[in-house]
């Protein structure tokens, strides 16, 4: 492919360990800088860098393939490697983009809501989380995957607790994250015990080759996929395991939120995938159980239960927190169908949701700077005070419900879709009731926004004061996107169905 | 360039309308806008006399989405009505040069434009398309008369948007049967787009139970807007049943059931522009009779009878129009004697009330007769078409009864009203002058009513002036005379009363608006009910939903650490349960 030609050679032979060794670094260096600013500019650089080689990974991936890369020359399965192949590298791209958006929108952000001297801690801790998502997703190491995630989630829980400034019960949602989140890695790392004990190795390619060798291994194996479900379901907020999940997004600063809500869930949900999927294998009874009636049980109920409980918040964060939830069962509902269009469809959705719901934090952020909303009640008239914010809002509200033209439309079409081949219907209706919950939840927020009465300051009409230019950019690059994707998807849409056939390769 | 013999006549009206529509208020500039009105139409007609070539002309292709628009088609029958509406453009534009108002200036200029390109349209979604801008555009014309008048344009505008998207609907399934071709040739009825289009055509030139919205609409406009209204809608209804349903033998009956029922409501009703209306009706049923009958004397008579209705219709309206002007009502109870102030007025309107009854020398005597002799000899083939004979003898001596006798009558004899008024204003006198002028040139037996004939689209082998034709002509119309006076004389003739006379528009004004009410009242009286059930029920559910997810709710507590822990436990124990069963 041409595009490679642009990117130095270095940097494709080495851009898989770049993304995580160089915010590890900088968070070194970052945490101790006292300069707020320059903490910032570091951060920007690197994510921009991040964003770039992951670009170049991508685009590596789709010219030359999957591709391992030995660390320190280490061969597998001796030595720790890195894998980059179709299921990862666009979350690699993913969460880079999204890490560079919240970046530059965290300049006004965390001015406001973060203490003063915390100001440098956050972008290093911002980067460490980062550097987490980052290696959870590229490594080919099972064990690493559980550091990473620790690295990830210790940074969350700190980045979590930094709301404080903000909002005084960030801190017992952080400690309540704190313990869940522990608890959930806990599993993860007991079941990956399991499948050491059973396998005899930490590569994962090489564990699923073990397994499929012993036709899906003992009960060891089967106890060590129930820990790392449970323990991975906990970290990407399936219902009923989602309690840390509204607390920490309401009262985190707005920028991690944002970043959370689009790319931490993300990532946990990928390595569900990689797990169900490549180490262990669907067609073996225990696990295609799971998935067909755990994963999309509890999906569906998550779809119904989480968005009757959007409708009735009164916090918008709390509403779209909720949502996600609701969200993540879309996702789950198109893996637990275990058909290549299923698969396509969840991938599709957990890239749409990715720039809607960041998207749709961005803008609650933008609300909370200029205002100091988060009740809906407060919402009245802001379409007439914040107009571009709002309209930014409205684009995202539209797709989430799922409204032609719209990123949300193309991945609940495609989801219903591949519900309706496997011939479950009752899906297709829940889909629809679950849509129609979500027009609840949402379209409450738009017409007080549009039809409510700008409130009285002084007498008068509160002015319009619309969101700085790098909290808005941010916002319409993401509303943008969503638009594009909703009018033609055909890059998405391959992206999705290129994950989907790796993860069915085997076996299937 | 784009060559002008490309374009379609009737744009350059429409264009000259909107361009009025444009020109500033004031005196001034009203007399630009007046010769707008009265040259155009002449330019109009003389670039149809340009493209003309004799044969067929079909022009101005467009390609549209996969369609092919054929914007022009100038032949035999539709270049009679170019001619004709370009014709009594310049005199309505005479008649109204008094008037300095620039909404009828440029509605006008706009109407008959979209009449010209209708007319002129070679495929049906072109027709439709200029089928729906005479409707838009004429309303204005109404709703110039006044504040009674707003009711009676909505329910114009209503009735004729409905029947542009029949016409619309129509084609589209029409044009779906023959394989995308849209040409708007001969249709029939043999397809149910053509019975939907049919039915569009229906609504705008006054098929019974179809023709409410004329007597309701005309009668209300303004004076000029009267006028010009009565010109365009009908014909160009009549030019696409011509066009299209040549020899339907429904029409027949249609047409001369549109002949007779007209007759009895003319007689009775008291606004004479009603009558009028009324009238103008009855004379399209000869029209619609004539086409049903299809043979090239029937049709030559239609393009004959509608080429001298127009002139003599409007003869008529214009001479109402000029008493309305003067006296300011048109309500037979009110007028009479009026020949004394009027009489220039009256000799006009006498002309004009000739014509319509066919009196020998004065226009529908040559075409009318057309008509009737075709259905005569349909009838010596088919015997029982001698019912219809029947019928239109009987109308017509209904239209001498009431357009030739009790306008005129009513107007400027019978008892004097004691009103002396000035004689009506030159510009009227002039247009009614020319279109009386015309109305005797085309019916004279020398050299006159053979210009006529030459238009017609077939060979014309008839000779109106024969001595039977002309003896029993006299003899319908002096029964006519008779039975009028005798009725008068000894007072059983209906006086004139002031009354507004519903008939099938009962059915909507009246009964549909009671039935509406009705519904409204009974649906309020549910509906209270039913939202009383209803809120119960909702706010029971609401109430449960609420206390279950509400952040107060039994789910949304914010679950302790411990509880969510003791439960991703239990979804452990839950997974490995299942996991024991299946293996």
């Amino acid at each position: 492919m041409d595009i490679l030609s642009y990117f130095p050679a270095w940097l494709l032979a080495h851009g898989a360990a770049l993304v995580i060794v160089l915010p590890l670094l900088a968070a070194a260096i970052t945490a101790i800088i006292p300069s707020r600013s320059l903490a910032w500019w570091i951060s920007l650089g690197v994510m921009l860098t991040a964003l770039v080689t992951s670009f170049g990974i991508v685009a590596q991936m789709i010219a030359e393939g999957s591709k391992i890369y030995p660390m320190g020359g280490w061969a597998p399965p001796h030595g720790i490697s890195l894998a980059v192949d179709a299921l990862n590298a666009p979350i690699l791209l993913l969460i880079s983009a999204m890490a560079v958006l919240t970046v530059i929108y965290a300049k006004p952000a965390s001015i406001a809501e973060v203490e003063p001297k915390k100001q440098a801690p956050f972008y290093a801790a911002f980067m460490l989380c980062f550097a987490g998502l980052m290696g959870m997703v590229v490594t080919g190491d099972a064990f690493n995957v559980f550091v990473f995630l620790e690295v990830s989630s210790i940074s969350t829980y700190a980045l979590v607790a930094m709301g404080a400034a903000r909002d005084r019960r960030a801190l017992a949602a952080s400690y309540n994250y704190l313990v869940l989140g522990s608890i959930g890695a806990t599993f993860f790392v007991i079941g990956l015990g399991f499948l050491y004990m059973e396998t005899g190795t930490l590569n994962m390619a090489d564990m699923g080759r073990i397994l499929s060798e012993l036709e899906g291994g003992s009960r060891v194996s089967t106890v060590a996929f129930a820990f790392i479900a449970i323990g991975l379901g906990l970290k990407l907020a399936m219902f009923p395991l989602h309690a840390w999940l509204p607390g920490a997004y309401a009262y985190a600063p707005t920028m991690v939120t944002v970043f959370l809500a689009s790319t931490a869930t993300k990532a946990a949900l990928y390595l569900l995938l990689r797990f169900g999927f490549t180490v262990f294998d669907p067609s073996w009874d225990y696990v295609g159980t799971i998935l067909t009636y755990l994963v999309v049980g509890l999906g569906v109920f998550g779809m119904i239960f989480a968005s009757l409980q959007a409708i009735f918040q009164t916090d918008a964060r709390r509403t779209l927190a909720f949502s996600s939830v609701a969200q993540v069962g879309y996702m789950l509902l198109g893996i637990g169908l275990v058909s290549a269009a299923g698969l396509a469809a969840g991938y599709l959705h957990l890239i749409n949701h990715a720039i809607i719901k960041g998207g749709l934090f961005l803008a609650l952020g933008a609300f909370w700077y200029r205002f100091g909303i988060t009740r809906i009640a407060d919402f009245s008239g802001l379409s007439k005070t914040m107009p571009w914010t709002m309209g930014a809002f409205t684009v995202f509200a539209l797709s989430l419900i799922g409204v032609p033209f719209t990123a949300g439309f193309v991945s609940k079409v495609n989801l219903a879709t591949a519900v309706a081949d496997k011939g479950w219907w009752w899906a297709v209706g829940v889909i629809v009731v679950s849509s129609v919950l979500a027009i609840i939840y949402m379209g409450r927020i738009l017409l007080l926004a549009y039809f409510g009465d700008v409130p009285q300051v002084d007498g008068k009409p509160a002015a319009k004061n619309e969101a700085p230019l790098m909290m808005l950019a941010p916002m319409w690059i993401l509303a943008a996107l969503s638009i594009v994707i909703g009018v033609n998807a055909d890059l998405v849409v391959e992206t999705a169905e290129r994950a989907a056939s790796l993860l069915l390769g085997k076996g299937a | 360039m784009i060559d002008v013999l490309q374009i379609n006549p009737g744009l350059w009206m429409i264009f000259a309308g909107m361009v009025c529509a444009l020109v500033p208020k004031g005196e001034a500039f009203a007399h630009i806008r007046k010769a707008f009105v009265i040259m155009v139409p002449i330019f109009a007609a003389f670039m149809i006399f340009q493209i003309n070539s004799g044969q067929e002309v079909l022009a101005g292709k467009i390609e549209l989405g996969g369609l092919s628009l054929t914007t022009l088609r100038i032949d035999s029958l539709s270049l009679v009505w170019g001619y004709l509406f370009c014709l009594i453009s310049v005199l309505n534009g005479i008649y109204g040069f008094h008037e300095k108002c620039r909404i009828t200036d440029s509605s006008a200029l706009i109407y008959a434009g979209a009449a010209i390109a209708g007319v002129f349209a070679g495929d049906l979604l072109t027709l439709f398309l200029f089928w729906e801008l005479t409707a838009i555009s004429s309303v204005f014309l109404i709703w110039k008369g006044g504040e009674r008048a707003y009711g009676a344009g909505i329910r114009y505008l209503a009735i004729h948007v409905l029947s542009g998207v029949i016409l619309l609907a129509g084609a589209a399934i029409y044009g779906q049967s023959t394989g995308g071709d849209y040409s708007f040739n001969y249709i029939g009825v043999e397809n149910p787009g053509g019975i939907l289009i049919l039915i569009a055509i229906g609504i705008k030139c006054g098929f019974p139970l179809m023709h409410m919205w004329m007597q309701d609409a005309y009668p209300k406009a303004s004076i000029t807007g009267t006028v010009i209204l009565s010109a365009f809608t009908t014909k160009m209804a009549i030019y696409a049943l011509a066009r299209g349903y040549v020899g339907t033998d429904i029409l027949i009956y249609i047409g001369a059931i549109m002949t007779c029922f007209p007759v009895f409501f003319a007689v009775i009703e008291n606004d004479m522009r009603r009558v009028l209306a009324y009238s103008l009706n009855n004379q399209l049923g000869f029209m619609v009779c004539g086409i049903g009958i299809g043979t090239e004397m029937a049709l030559n008579g239609v393009v004959g009878q509608v080429f001298v209705h127009v002139i003599f219709k409007s003869l008529l309206f214009m001479s109402m129009g000029a008493v309305l002007y003067r006296v300011g009502t048109t309500k037979a109870s009110e007028l009479g004697g009026l020949f004394r102030s009027m009489p220039i007025t009256a000799v006009f309107c006498l002309i004009g009330a000739g014509s319509i009854a066919a009196f020998p020398l004065m226009a529908a005597f040559v075409t009318k007769s057309m008509i009737i002799s075709s259905v005569v000899y349909a009838a010596e083939a088919q015997g029982s078409l001698w019912v219809i004979v029947g019928m239109l003898l009987f109308a017509s001596a209904g239209v001498m009864e009431h357009s030739g006798i009790k306008v005129p009558y009513f107007t400027f004899f019978s008892h004097d009203s004691g009103r002396r008024v000035k004689e009506a204003p030159w510009n009227m006198l002039v247009a009614m002058g020319l279109a009386s002028l015309l109305c005797i040139v085309v019916a004279f037996p020398f050299g006159g009513y053979q210009m006529l004939y030459d238009m017609m689209p077939y060979v014309v082998d008839y000779h109106p002036y024969t001595v039977d034709h002309v003896v029993f002509q006299f003899q319908l119309l002096f029964a006519a005379i008779t039975s009028f006076c005798v009725l008068k004389r000894f007072g059983i003739y209906p006086a004139e009363k002031r009354a507004e006379i519903l008939d099938a528009d009962w059915s909507y004004r009246r009964l549909g608006m009671t039935i509406v009410s009705w519904i409204s009242a009974m649906w309020t009286r549910l509906a209270s009910g039913v939202k009383g059930l209803r809120a119960k029920l909702l706010d029971n559910l609401g109430q449960r939903l609420y206390q279950i997810f509400s952040p107060a709710g039994a789910m949304s507590d914010a679950a302790p650490s411990g509880l969510s822990a003791l439960l991703t436990a239990g979804m452990l124990v839950l997974t490995l349960i299942i996991m024991y069963v299946v293996m």
